[in-house]
């Protein structure tokens, strides 16, 4: 994968220090009420970074800042050293970002086929689009594979879940936000979720960026960032989340 | 019976008129969540367009099918048109219903005075002024630090630009005198002829003939509904439509280039408006208020035929071109000649403004039955 963008650091090395995604001195507004407030956080290549918060704390209002679907008033966010701050959503998946949002957002009078399709248009212009689905997406979520042509209104709450993680692979990105993929979902289903992402990561090596209040699933992670009132408060390798910590922190 | 086949076919053929222009109402109306005032204007535009495209052709060995390049041309004059509102005025306001509705009104408004004044003084002014305003604006903004001196540049260029056309047009006014000054189509109707072949009817049972061109605007509207269903699912912009008029958020998160596909709806939408207003010049004369005929009409097909099945547009408008035919002809006067009272109901609505009422109450009623529509949407809905 070569860069085009001749500002970019170019040197092997500089591309392998660099992290998959840096932001810095994020401050959002809701209208008037400042919901986050001076956030840095950093997503290393190949790691999985779990953001953890209580409710309301702020952690979509991060998400659906990193794909732009609200422009901050100030900071910067910088995806594999290119600056993305201002870059319209489109532009920003076509730049390597994979959003499976909170509320999963299938489009519900499409077919699971279609919705699938659409994930194609996160490919770069240019590279041959096929309109197929590769077979290690259903390796991902085999019972999709059963119901192409089914609605995707129809599915349950897990299926859904499952769809919206596939269709974000289908863009190849370079990195997966994924925003409590795991809210309001069966035990079984919680546990397939974890599975595949564990998968995603194994088999192609991307960043994942996730928010997460099931304990077992954030300990998968490598780091963490803990959330209150809209600012960072804490962070550290997983393995050292404390019990305190998680008592603060998770809706356990 | 004959009376009655008589009035099925006759009411066919407008429904056929209301499905092609509301066809192109209902895919902007799915996207924007607003009907487009402006969709009668861009009908108009389309007759209009078939009014110079004939006369244009006249003489010329490709006279007798001018029909087919005036259906082009529409189509492409409309959509054109239809791409400067969308990218002009109504993309600033997605989300915001009650602007939407009010600009497209004024743009409306503004359509119907131009066809009535345009001359070749008026456009000649027009496209000065494009040329110096929109093309120093270009010339501009390319440059970095545009924002900086954005107010500037409007304050001086607009004056300079409106003085520069004024003067001109004022010059060229004087010196060329009437036939630029005076208005190409003017507030009269304007008339289109069907070409040769489509004049005559076919006959349909015995002591009535199907007009040739309203089965021409029957097959026109059966080819059109086919292509925009082909298009819409069977195409990859097809699907990008779809997907963003369901969810515009999330489609723009998966990657789809929603400014583009907002372009290319109203394109499509507006070129549909354009070829229905081809059809309609064939039927009646052509003047500036042929939208305000059809918009309600179209708009009332659309409410309930429900929003994003072209099944439910087909439905609606069958059955309001044929009530309206029906109820305005008084075709069933003779079945009901057993009741006085039911005769005198059906004498009454029987003329086109009153069956409209009638038809328009009817309307009413069923909404209020089914507030969706005839073929409402099925599945969990999105909140857009
Ligand atoms: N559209 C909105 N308009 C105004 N305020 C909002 C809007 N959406 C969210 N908020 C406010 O912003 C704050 C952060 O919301 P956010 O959705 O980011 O929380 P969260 O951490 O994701 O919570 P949860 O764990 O429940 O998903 C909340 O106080 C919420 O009330
Ligand atoms: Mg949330």
């Amino acid at each position: 994968m070569s860069q085009a963008n001749g500002s970019v650091a170019t040197s092997p090395a500089a591309l392998d220090t660099q992290p998959m995604l840096d932001i810095r001195g994020l401050n959002v507004y809701y209208g008037e009420s400042h919901i986050l407030r001076n956030v840095d956080m950093s997503v290393q290549r190949g790691q999985m970074v779990c953001l953890i918060g209580r409710n309301g704390v702020g952690k979509t209002t991060m998400m659906k800042t990193i794909i732009g679907l609200l422009s901050p008033r100030s900071g910067s966010i910088v995806l594999e050293g290119k600056e993305i701050t201002r870059l319209s959503p489109d532009r920003r998946a076509k730049a390597g970002i994979g959003y499976v949002p909170q509320g999963k957002d299938i489009i519900p009078r499409l077919t699971i086929r279609e919705n699938l399709l659409l994930g194609l248009e996160a490919l770069p212009p240019g590279s041959a689009k096929s309109q197929t689905i590769p077979d290690d997406i259903f390796e991902l979520f085999p019972v999709l594979k059963t119901m192409l042509n089914r609605l995707g209104g129809d599915l349950s709450g897990g299926q859904q879940q499952q769809l919206a993680i596939a269709r974000a692979m289908m863009g190849r990105p370079r990195l997966l936000v994924l925003d409590e993929p795991t809210e309001g979902i069966q035990p079984s289903i919680v546990l397939e979720i974890e599975a595949a992402v564990k998968s995603i990561i194994r088999e192609t090596g991307i960043s994942v960026l996730l928010v997460e209040q099931h304990l077992h699933f954030v300990r998968q992670a490598d780091w963490y960032y803990a959330m209150q009132k809209g600012g960072i408060v804490a962070s550290g390798p997983t393995k050292d989340l404390s019990k305190d910590v998680i008592q603060e922190f998770l809706a356990v | 019976m004959t009376a009655i086949l008589e009035s099925f076919f006759g009411g066919l053929s407008i429904a056929s008129v209301l499905l092609l222009a509301a066809l192109g109402l209902a895919i902007v109306f799915g996207l924007m969540g607003v009907i487009n005032m402006a969709h009668g204007e861009l009908m108009m535009l389309g007759a209009y367009t078939t009014f110079v495209v004939q006369n244009v052709l006249k003489g010329t060995p490709l006279e007798s099918v001018y029909i087919l390049f005036a259906l082009v041309t529409a189509f492409i004059m409309a959509s054109l048109l239809g791409i400067i509102l969308e990218r002009g005025v109504v993309r600033y306001l997605y989300g915001r219903p009650l602007e939407t509705l009010l600009a497209t009104w004024g743009v409306s408004l503004i359509l119907q005075q131009l066809i009535r004044s345009i001359s070749w003084q008026l456009a000649t002014g027009i496209v000065l002024f494009s040329l110096l305003f929109f093309g120093t604006l270009w010339f501009f903004s390319r440059r970095g630090d545009f924002e900086r001196f954005r107010g500037w540049f409007l304050g001086v260029m607009l004056p300079i630009s409106a003085a520069i056309t004024w003067f001109v047009s004022d010059l060229l006014g004087k010196t060329h005198k009437m036939p630029f000054t005076r208005p190409w189509f003017g507030t009269q109707g304007v008339d289109v002829t069907a070409p040769s072949w489509l004049r005559g009817g076919v006959p349909i049972v015995p002591g009535y003939q199907l007009p040739l061109t309203r089965l021409f605007i029957i097959l026109l509207t059966a080819a059109c509904l086919l292509g925009v269903y082909w298009f819409l699912n069977k195409t990859v912009w097809g699907l990008r439509i779809r997907a963003v008029t369901q969810n515009r958020n999330m489609s723009a998160c998966l990657g789809i280039p929603t400014q583009k596909v907002d372009a290319l709806t109203f394109a499509i939408g507006s070129g549909l408006a354009g070829v229905a207003g081809c059809a309609v010049s064939l039927l009646s004369s052509v003047s500036s208020n042929l939208g305000q005929q059809y918009l309600v009409d179209t708009f009332m097909v659309v409410v309930v035929g429900g929003v994003g099945k072209l099944i439910g547009s087909i439905a609606a408008a069958t059955g309001i071109g044929l009530l309206n035919y029906v109820i305005a002809a008084n075709a069933l006067g003779p079945l009901l000649s057993f009741s006085p009272a039911l005769t005198a109901i059906s004498e009454f609505f029987a003329s086109g403004p009153m069956a409209k009422v009638f038809v328009f109450a009817l309307i009413v009623l069923f909404l209020q039955i089914r507030p969706a529509g005839l073929f409402p949407q099925k599945g969990r809905t999105v909140d857009a």
